[in-house]
């Protein structure tokens, strides 16, 4: 009877087979997942950063587009030199603004390259509202390819300003959330959140044409 | 005693069952946190409801007839096999309220028009009810439809015609316009911008190779000493297996080029940067 219940008292091993099962599925599916998350952060990090380079790439190709615009509407409207001045200006003030990778992590450095772009924005849209009175420049067909180019080019500039806008979502969200921010802080100590662009004020509105 | 005997396997059932439950419930508590990791990664902005890609000449306004839908057709495939460039004409009758750079940018996108290495695609898009025109232009395609040719299209072959309420007609010479430059000479081949496909780089494949080969020569050199001293010699006994990269990290890379059957039309998984140019009339 006892050797009996011995052999018959194997209920308790299926169940503890059982917790044992579980426990391994657990970690399996933790290893699992905490093998992709492990290399989601730095996966996210590159693809905001080349979200990144791909914003400034825009941006470098508005400004080397300016001084050429800048020439063109002197030779047809001499009397707007004030509006030309502003442009020449904000364009050195946006490509002096040191850029680098280290940018996008620092809120005072982000602003700072993010109000010098939008300030050469609105010189450029009011240079552009001025030239529509001089019928002459407006024909002219240097003119209207630098125009259609720089017209592209604030196009590319909203593209690249809006995947860019998502990476670092995509980003700020693993870093912020649980499994991604206990591996960002374990294996990853560098990463930090990044800046993103907020909407401008005055992008929304026309600019203010002056005759 | 007999009742009490048959009473009592069952609430040992019912333990075993509620343990069963139990475990069930412990696996699917991972699991499901795990499908949580996978999908919330996926999860995107909302688009606005797009018009299926019907073929290459989508017409969701309907302002084209069929004849010249047909003609317009043939005319994109034959050049598409010719040179692998995909055109897409494409009618919406609203913007659904976003600007047309913005919505042609995303349809582009969500159509993925060209090839995914190549991102050699283009789209001639048409809101008649809100007289917009836009060429968007793919990644690769950018050094032979520039942003001025792309406005120079849409000024002189394009409007003119659409203003004198000719929209099929502006259509077709639109797109003609867009496949002669595409056809372009040789120069402007050359000048598309080769930096921007996503080609898969040889380095990874030649970095497999030497690991693989690095491992080959360990294993063997670990095999050759370790009989030698070992003295028990297993010949070719001892099993090795390399955990090779999986079909999907290969696979990857590798597929996306789109190949187009004359079945069912789509993209093949190009991009746009929002190169092109509009216009209204």
């Amino acid at each position: 009877m006892r050797q009996g219940s011995v052999f018959a008292s194997p209920p308790r091993s299926p169940v503890a087979a059982r917790i044992v099962g579980a426990l391994l599925a657990m970690l399996f599916a933790t290893c699992l997942s905490g093998c992709g998350a492990i290399n989601r952060v730095p996966t996210l990090e590159e693809q905001a950063k080349s979200s990144w380079s791909e914003v400034q790439n825009q941006y470098q190709r508005r400004a080397d587009l300016i001084p050429n615009l800048v020439e063109t509407v002197k030779g047809y409207a001499k009397q707007e030199q004030d509006t030309l001045t502003k442009v020449v200006e904000a364009r050195a003030k946006a490509t002096s603004v040191q850029v680098d990778a280290s940018t996008v992590s620092d809120p005072e450095k982000f602003k700072q390259f993010q109000d010098a772009q939008n300030q050469l924005s609105g010189a450029l849209g009011r240079l552009l509202a001025t030239v529509e009175a001089y019928p002459d420049l407006k024909s002219n067909q240097n003119f209207l390819a630098l125009q259609s180019q720089l017209e592209g080019t604030e196009n590319r500039i909203a593209v690249a300003r809006r995947d860019y806008i998502g990476a670092v979502r995509a980003y700020n969200t693993e870093i912020r959330t649980i499994p991604g921010r206990w591996i960002a802080s374990f294996f990853y100590p560098d990463s930090k959140p990044m800046e993103t662009f907020t909407a401008t004020p005055n992008s929304e509105k026309p600019p203010n044409v002056k005759f | 005693m007999q009742t009490w005997q048959s009473a009592s396997p069952a609430p040992s059932k019912q333990t075993r069952k509620n343990s069963a439950a139990q475990f069930g419930t412990r696996l699917l508590a991972p699991l499901a946190a795990l499908f949580f990791l996978v999908f919330s990664g996926l999860a995107h902005a909302a688009e606005p409801p797009f018009p299926p890609l019907n073929g290459r000449v989508t017409d969701a306004a309907g302002v084209l007839p069929p004849e010249i839908r047909q003609r317009l057709t043939e005319k994109l495939k034959a050049h598409e096999d010719k040179s692998g460039d995909q055109l897409v004409v494409a009618t919406v009758s609203n913007l659904q309220g976003l600007t047309v750079e913005d919505y042609a940018n995303r349809l582009f996108r969500a159509w993925k028009l060209g090839e995914a290495k190549r991102n050699n695609g283009a789209l001639l898009l048409v809101a008649p009810n809100d007289r917009k025109v836009r060429i968007e232009v793919g990644y690769g395609l950018e050094g032979a439809i520039t942003d001025a040719v792309s406005k120079v299209i849409i000024t002189t072959a394009i409007v003119p015609k659409f203003k004198q309420g000719d929209i099929p007609g502006g259509i077709e010479a639109g797109a003609d316009a867009i496949l002669s430059i595409m056809a372009g000479d040789a120069e402007q081949w050359q000048r598309r911008a080769p930096v921007r496909s996503d080609a898969v780089n040889g380095i990874e494949v030649v970095f497999w190779i030497v690991v693989i080969l690095f491992l080959v020569i360990v294993v063997w050199r670990m095999n050759s000493s370790g009989g030698g001293s070992g003295g028990r010699r297993r010949g070719r006994g001892g099993m090795v297996v390399f955990p090779m990269p999986s079909s999907g990290g290969w696979s990857g890379g590798f597929s996306g080029g789109g190949g187009f059957s004359d079945g069912g039309f789509s993209g093949g998984g190009g991009s746009s940067g929002g190169g092109g140019a509009s216009g209204d009339w």
